[in-house]
């Protein structure tokens, strides 16, 4: 073999070798894509058949659950979509003020030995298990809500408290991202002028910081809404409309989760449909977040 | 000789006995003891980390910030010395800074300047109408913007911002403005336009600027000191810093040997 031929065939051997790293890498980030699209398609496959029996408006808005009645079956999830909320939005009332108020903590106040253990601190937050958080519910909450409000203790507030915790770690860590990310010359402007600290903080940085701290919250709801075992264990998990912060409540998740072990024929069918609700619901915040995100880019620019 | 004494003491604005800077281990500024006169312009002059900005940053106590920064040695303004007998929020009212990048916040133009008066305390609209107005005139920014008062400011021009942030600092009603080379990301047309406004200025304001651009020391200043590696080489009047320098330095450095 001349030297040259040798030297093609290296040229050819290498062009091989990187074209086919290129293709493994295309197929591993096909791997990801084609997951959402089976998961989608067979959560609707699975869940859109129910609508030839219940009208959409009927699953969504009465509140008349009842599957397993031979006679008159009842699928109406609107108590599990308010009580989704419900639960949803009194843990954001108590965590996004906690978690924002440690991110500015974080990225403003403190440094050094005191940051580091906070920071693993609320990174170990976000590794416990959802069903550890559910014991803590059940041993701490729900007593101390027993104790402090009445009631039985497994409730609206109680499965609040413990989602507004299990959101902390979301809100902390994209919140003081989004809070670094505010240039220094906004701070050394603001301070130059005489203003303190913390006014800088409250009027230049925070509104400096909004989209990213925006898109934090609509994350921290996403993984609220999305939430299953930990408020399970203790929101009580009656199939009825919330009524106030100590009623018993049911979410969306709970209500797949509870039935799923012994439903059968449309009554497993509903609790697909159930999981198209979450779906579309988790979807449409995603759109939120990367629209606010975009949004943010564009307006640094 | 006595009379022209007490009127220098008069005029007298800030004074700095003895000042040293250190960052960590690196003496950033070695005894530094300067007089800088009311309503005129002095001018910094030097090559890239001499400690022309570090000083100036000492006047406001901007290096409060720096968390290994040390100030020993005295700073007198008015005759109050600023790092033993002042509130610092109160001192950065009185003297105010302009940065060499223009850094308005991300707020509307008429927020950029009510920022100041709002934090110390104004909340009257019709107040804050006139100090808006006032300030962006004083910055001869007033004619381009009138129009565009709720827009966004990083929306202006590079130089339009710059002599926003110049408006903004106007609006607190400072006594003395510190320049951090404020020109020099600045096209042409817009240094000239500041320029300008600080001549103007200077009538009711002591300024105090550094600068890169020694024609722009020349132009604008009364008095120029030389700083080279921490030190002030030579200061005194801008004409005879630049026709019949002392110091071999500095007729070196202003002639372009090096630097």
């Amino acid at each position: 073999m001349s030297n040259r031929e040798g030297c093609l065939l290296r040229i050819k051997a290498r062009r091989f070798y990187e074209s086919a790293v290129h293709k493994v890498l295309f197929l591993c980030a096909v791997i990801s894509i084609l997951a959402v699209v089976f998961i989608t398609f067979f959560i609707f496959q699975r869940g859109l058949p129910l609508f030839q029996k219940v009208s959409l408006w009927e699953f969504l808005f009465s509140t008349y659950w009842l599957p397993t009645d031979e006679a008159n079956p009842g699928f109406g999830i609107l108590s599990f979509i308010v009580g989704s909320f419900y639960v949803t939005f009194v843990a954001l009332g108590i965590g996004v003020p906690i978690g924002l108020a440690c991110a500015i903590f974080l990225a403003e106040i403190t440094e050094g030995r005191m940051a580091k253990v906070l920071r693993s601190v609320v990174e170990l937050l976000a590794g416990i298990p959802s069903v550890i958080y559910g014991f803590f519910g059940i041993v701490v909450i729900s007593k101390g809500v027993r104790v402090f409000f009445g009631g039985t203790g497994y409730c609206v507030l109680s499965a609040s408290i413990i989602l507004a915790i299990m959101i902390l770690p979301t809100i902390i860590n994209l919140s003081e991202v989004a809070i670094r990310a505010v240039p220094k010359d906004y701070k050394a402007g603001s301070l130059a002028l005489g203003a303190t600290h913390w006014q800088s903080i409250s009027k230049v940085i925070l509104p400096a910081a909004k989209s990213g701290i925006i898109a934090s919250i609509v994350l921290g709801i996403g993984r609220a809404v999305g939430e299953t075992m930990a408020v399970l264990m203790v929101a009580g998990n009656a199939p009825i409309m919330p009524t106030g912060l100590l009623s018993k409540v049911r979410t969306l998740t709970m209500n797949i989760i509870t039935d799923m072990g012994y439903a059968s024929g449309d009554h497993m069918t509903s609790l697909f449909t159930t999981g198209v609700v979450l779906f579309v619901f988790i979807m449409l915040l995603n759109f939120l977040v990367n629209a606010i995100t975009k949004k943010q880019i564009k307006s640094e620019r | 000789m006595a009379v022209e004494e007490t009127e220098r003491m008069n005029d007298l604005k800030l004074r700095t006995e003895n000042l040293n800077l250190y960052y960590g281990g690196l003496h950033a500024l070695k005894e530094i003891s300067i007089d800088i006169f009311k309503n005129r312009v002095t001018a910094f002059i030097g090559p890239s980390g001499c400690g022309k900005s570090s000083f100036l940053k000492t006047i406001n106590r901007m290096n409060d910030l720096v968390p290994i920064a040390k100030v020993e040695g005295d700073v007198f303004y008015d005759g109050i010395n600023i790092y033993k007998e002042y509130d610092v929020t109160e001192l950065r009212k009185r003297i105010g800074m302009v940065f060499q990048k223009p850094n308005p916040f991300p707020m509307s133009v008429y927020d950029n300047i009510a920022y100041g008066p709002r934090v110390h305390g104004i909340t009257k609209k019709s107040a804050l109408n006139e100090t808006v107005e006032k300030s962006l005139k004083a910055a001869v920014l007033w004619d381009e913007v009138s129009d565009r008062l709720h827009e966004p400011a990083l929306g202006l021009s590079g130089g339009q911002q710059q002599r926003l942030c110049i408006a903004r600092v106007l609006a607190v009603e400072p006594d003395v403005i510190l320049m951090d080379e404020p020109t020099s990301a600045l096209d042409p047309i817009s240094t000239a336009k500041i320029e300008d406004l600080i001549y103007e200025l200077k009538k009711e304001y002591t300024i105090v600027i550094v600068t890169h651009n020694m024609q722009q020391a020349a132009r604008i200043s009364d008095t120029t000191a030389f700083f080279l590696i921490g030190e002030i080489v030579e200061m005194g009047k801008t004409d005879q810093i630049f026709l019949k320098p002392r110091d071999k330095r500095t007729e070196d450095y202003i002639s372009g040997r090096f630097g």
